[in-house]
């Protein structure tokens, strides 16, 4: 163990003899996460050299599909100049703060700060190895080059692998800054090299979470109220203990448990209980929803923006439009329901679980079982989807409780019919558009009011929900008055962050409304937009490659039409152009051409495959996607009821990355809030008819 | 509870099971066999999908009792060593992104090219639109299959 390497900075050796290399970047933690002083740092990735020349990077965050576990490792290997086919990945339990914050959320894996870490990390070991080769030759370590995981010194045509210099590099002094590469020197960095995970991916060898088997595990499912607050009063498990190979059946917190011998077992006897809830008093259909939105909205909210003056420059305008724009909640659906295997015995919890969220599945079993967080363990599994999904831990709460009554691990799995109606929705919204044009048809003066529950509870009834008005209070056109307020719902239905956030809802409000205005002024709507962001290159930027690349204002056969829209989310900007037809009142989408600018691209490949896919995602919300409410349960059960894309439906999606050496942004949630605006706009310029609700099949527009 | 006799990736299995019990469950629970994944439990999703005789099948709507007597293939067996060539084309075009519905789509892709080895985009829409997706790999799975044929061309 060295212990001269605590520099101020972010890196720290550790070495055991025979054990290699090791180092470990430090992230500044999220207070939140702190136990220990705060002047300490948090390492989020480790190296680990072997002397048999493997180089093992310890992944932290979790994989969902992003492709974070072929990305993160891109980084560090390319800054190390190690030999790809040299390293292996290893999932990191989770740990309270040995990686730093391992939230998997909010496009945050390479961006802010990451990025830069990462490099610095396989810089540092990279010059370290260089030392120990340059000390052991007796030469100068700038004579010295890498590549392939040797250091060369080619004046003397000698060279030594890294796994030969594992122990002395480990003795090396920690260098203060690091050299990074030039990115003309990349070698992994920006491209499409194979995805490591890709092979088991085809042939089911993955092990999500739902494949976790463990010497006699037991099954179990969760029945919840189906009336969001309510509890239950009492049940019956007559029929349930008749089926075969159920086991016990007992309440837990947030419903009924049946464990069984199999999953089958254990969803059989779910049906066969008997459970009167107590249904509490939340009994609203989403008819009553909205009309409590409409009530909210007559009085002044919370100011999220307010620039110059609207009041006063909406009455002296030459044009006034005004709208409602309404979204509906949205389940997150993701393919893999909800689960968590769970060992409680002897002082120790053991979970196995797909998650976004490793430290509070570790918070909450600690704070379940009273166990201290050293004596839980949380494996990190792949996850099938998460989409925020899985940053909460409501599931993890049912394996914990069910696990604390059993003698044995025990695998709780959601049907997809609790997943479906035991959400944290995207949350519906009302929202009361205005917008002042002047002479020339420029508009002066924007408001914008969102009504919304909000996705942070913990503030005060008047304190202002920052996710509700992303997307609507940093509007980016040049408009000198602009005023956005927040009125806050308190409707009990729970609500969270779902891909992409509050632009997923704020985009397609704006970027509509803002259609309207260009509209009402007798502009081409790419043009308007581009002379409004006069102040924005990279926002103008996008906007015309999307434009360029679908030959926006070329011919379009009979019956067609375009629509654009624009996003800045995560930290990156990106454009669409949706080509639709629709004929006998049903929509088709044809094409959508995309244009994203999310700075320094790691690998190209994931970057396109989560732009497409962000484009799917953003078409299920838009043609189908809506949760209704009745009597205070969720009416939608499964994907009859709740449908996804399916690739008969499927577009032709080209997406165009902006070459670009800056610091890194999101790419796996900006391409899904354009995806509904630039429908709806087409719909617009095809028939005159503006949706200002979705989804889009509320409004006669036959969807599927 | 009643013994069955499965044919399952050429080998036979003996599991006692409940008789409607989904061949979903036998394959996960009983065998061990978790590349066939749980989606839905209704038929909805495709993410069950295995071959019965050649035919892809749900096997969460296939009841070990209707199971018994066919011959079953399950992503494990539809090769031993990932060179299946629907396979081959799902690594070169990087299909999967989180990978939990792939199981399915590569096992209906696979009996797609077995009925049709040279198909249009039309007969991939219906041979693989009951295959949800929800990463949105579906112009990728397009792209892959149209490779796998242009293999066996």
């Amino acid at each position: 163990m060295s212990t001269s390497v605590s520099r101020r900075d972010f890196l720290k050796v550790t070495s055991s003899a025979g054990a290699g290399l090791m180092l470990g970047v430090y992230l500044p933690g999220k207070p939140r996460f702190k136990s220990v002083a705060v002047d300490s740092f948090e390492p989020n990735v480790w190296i680990k050299i072997s002397p048999d020349n493997m180089v093992t990077i310890t992944l932290a965050k979790s994989e969902m599909g992003q492709g974070v576990k072929t990305a993160l490792p891109m980084i560090v290997a390319d800054e190390l100049d190690a030999d790809w086919q040299n390293v292996e990945v290893v999932q990191a339990d989770a740990h309270p703060d040995k990686y730093g914050g391992m939230m998997t959320v909010g496009s945050r894996s390479v961006r802010g700060g990451a990025w830069i870490r990462l490099r610095e990390t396989g810089a540092t070991a990279r010059e370290m190895l260089v030392s120990a080769a340059a000390k052991r030759w007796g030469v100068d370590p700038a004579s010295c080059r890498t590549d392939n995981s040797s250091v060369y010194h080619d004046a003397s045509n000698r060279s030594l692998t890294y796994g030969k210099l594992t122990a002395d590099a480990s003795g090396q002094k920690v260098p203060k800054k690091p050299q990074l590469k030039d990115p003309s020197q990349f070698k992994y960095i920006g491209k499409s090299i194979p995805q490591i995970d890709t092979p088991d991916k085809v042939s089911g060898k993955t092990v999500f979470g739902l494949d976790v088997r463990l010497p006699g595990m037991l099954y179990a499912t969760v029945v919840h109220p189906p009336v969001f607050g309510a509890s239950v009063k009492s049940f019956d498990d007559r029929e349930t203990i008749k089926v075969a190979g159920v086991k016990k059946v007992f309440q837990v917190s947030l419903g009924v448990a049946v464990v069984a011998k199999s999953t089958w077992a254990a969803f059989k006897g779910a049906r066969a209980l008997q459970i009167k809830w107590d249904n509490g008093n939340f009994s609203m259909d989403t008819e009553d929803i909205s009309k409590s939105f409409r009530d909210l909205a007559r009085k002044k909210g919370v100011v999220a923006r307010n620039d110059g003056n609207t009041e006063k420059a909406m009455k002296k305008v030459d044009r006034h439009l005004k709208a409602v724009y309404e979204v509906p909640y949205l389940a997150h659906a993701t393919m893999e329901p909800m689960n968590c295997t769970a060992h409680v015995k002897r002082g120790r919890c053991e979970l196995w679980v797909p998650t976004q969220n490793p430290q509070g599945s570790q918070r909450t079993a600690a704070q379940l079982t009273g166990f201290s967080n050293d004596q839980v363990i949380v494996h990190v599994t792949q996850l099938g989807c998460g989409f925020g999904r899985r940053s909460r831990t409501d599931f993890i709460q049912d394996a914990v409780e069910t696990a604390m009554k059993v003698d044995a691990p025990v695998q709780v799995v959601w049907t997809r019919e609790e997943d479906m109606q035991h959400d944290y929705y995207r949350p519906a919204t009302y929202n009361i558009l205005e917008a002042g044009l002047d002479k020339a048809g420029k508009p002066v003066a924007w408001n914008h009011r969102v009504v919304a529950p909000p996705i942070y509870r913990r503030g005060g009834p008047n304190s202002l929900d920052r996710p509700s008005v992303d997307g609507a209070s940093n509007l980016p056109y040049d408009i000198s008055n602009i005023f956005v307020d927040y009125c806050r719902s308190d409707i009990p239905v729970p609500v969270g962050h779902w891909r992409s956030v509050g632009p997923s809802q704020n985009t397609f409000i704006t970027e509509s409304f803002i259609d309207e205005v260009a509209f009402a002024a007798g502009k081409d709507p790419f043009e308007y937009r581009r002379k409004l962001l006069k102040n924005q290159p990279r926002l103008r930027n996008v906007l015309e490659l999307a434009a360029e690349k679908s030959g926006w204002g070329g011919k379009l056969p009979k019956g067609r039409a375009r629509g654009i829209a624009v996003v800045e989310n995560k930290g990156s900007v990106c454009a669409q152009v949706a080509e639709i037809s629709i004929e006998k009142s049903q929509v088709k989408i044809h094409r959508v051409t995309c244009a994203l600018d999310c700075g320094q691209v790691i690998h190209p490949g994931i970057v396109e495959s989560q732009t497409v896919g962000s484009v799917v995602y953003g078409l299920s919300a838009a043609l189908y996607g809506e949760i209704i409410i009745k009597k205070g349960k969720v009416t939608q059960s499964n994907f009859h009821d709740y449908p996804l894309l399916g690739i008969h439906e499927m577009p032709k999606v080209d997406v165009y990355l902006v070459d670009s050496n800056e610091e890194p942004g999101g790419a796996g949630e900006p391409g899904v809030p354009p995806v509904a605006p630039t429908v709806t706009n087409a719909i617009f310029a095809l028939t005159g008819e503006r949706i200002r609700s979705l989804p889009i099949s509320l409004n006669g527009i036959r969807t599927m | 509870m009643p013994g069955y006799t499965l044919k399952i990736n050429s080998r036979e299995r003996k599991v006692s099971v409940d008789e409607d019990t989904p061949l979903l469950w036998v394959l996960r629970d009983e065998l061990g066999l978790t590349g066939t994944k749980f989606g839905c439990g209704r038929g909805l999703c495709g993410s069950c999908t295995v071959h019965m005789n050649g035919e892809p099948t749900r096997s969460c709507m296939t009841s070990v009792e209707y199971a018994e007597g066919n011959e079953i293939t399950t992503i494990e067996g539809l090769s031993e060593d990932v060179t299946h060539i629907v396979q081959k084309a799902w690594i070169a075009e990087e299909v999967p992104q989180c990978g939990y519905c792939q199981s399915g789509q590569v096992m209906a892709a696979a009996a797609l090219l077995e009925r049709n080895p040279n198909p249009s985009d039309q007969d991939i829409d219906v041979g693989m639109k009951m295959n949800l997706c929800r990463c949105g790999t579906y112009q990728h799975i397009r792209k892959a299959i149209h490779r796998a044929a242009g293999e066996i061309r």
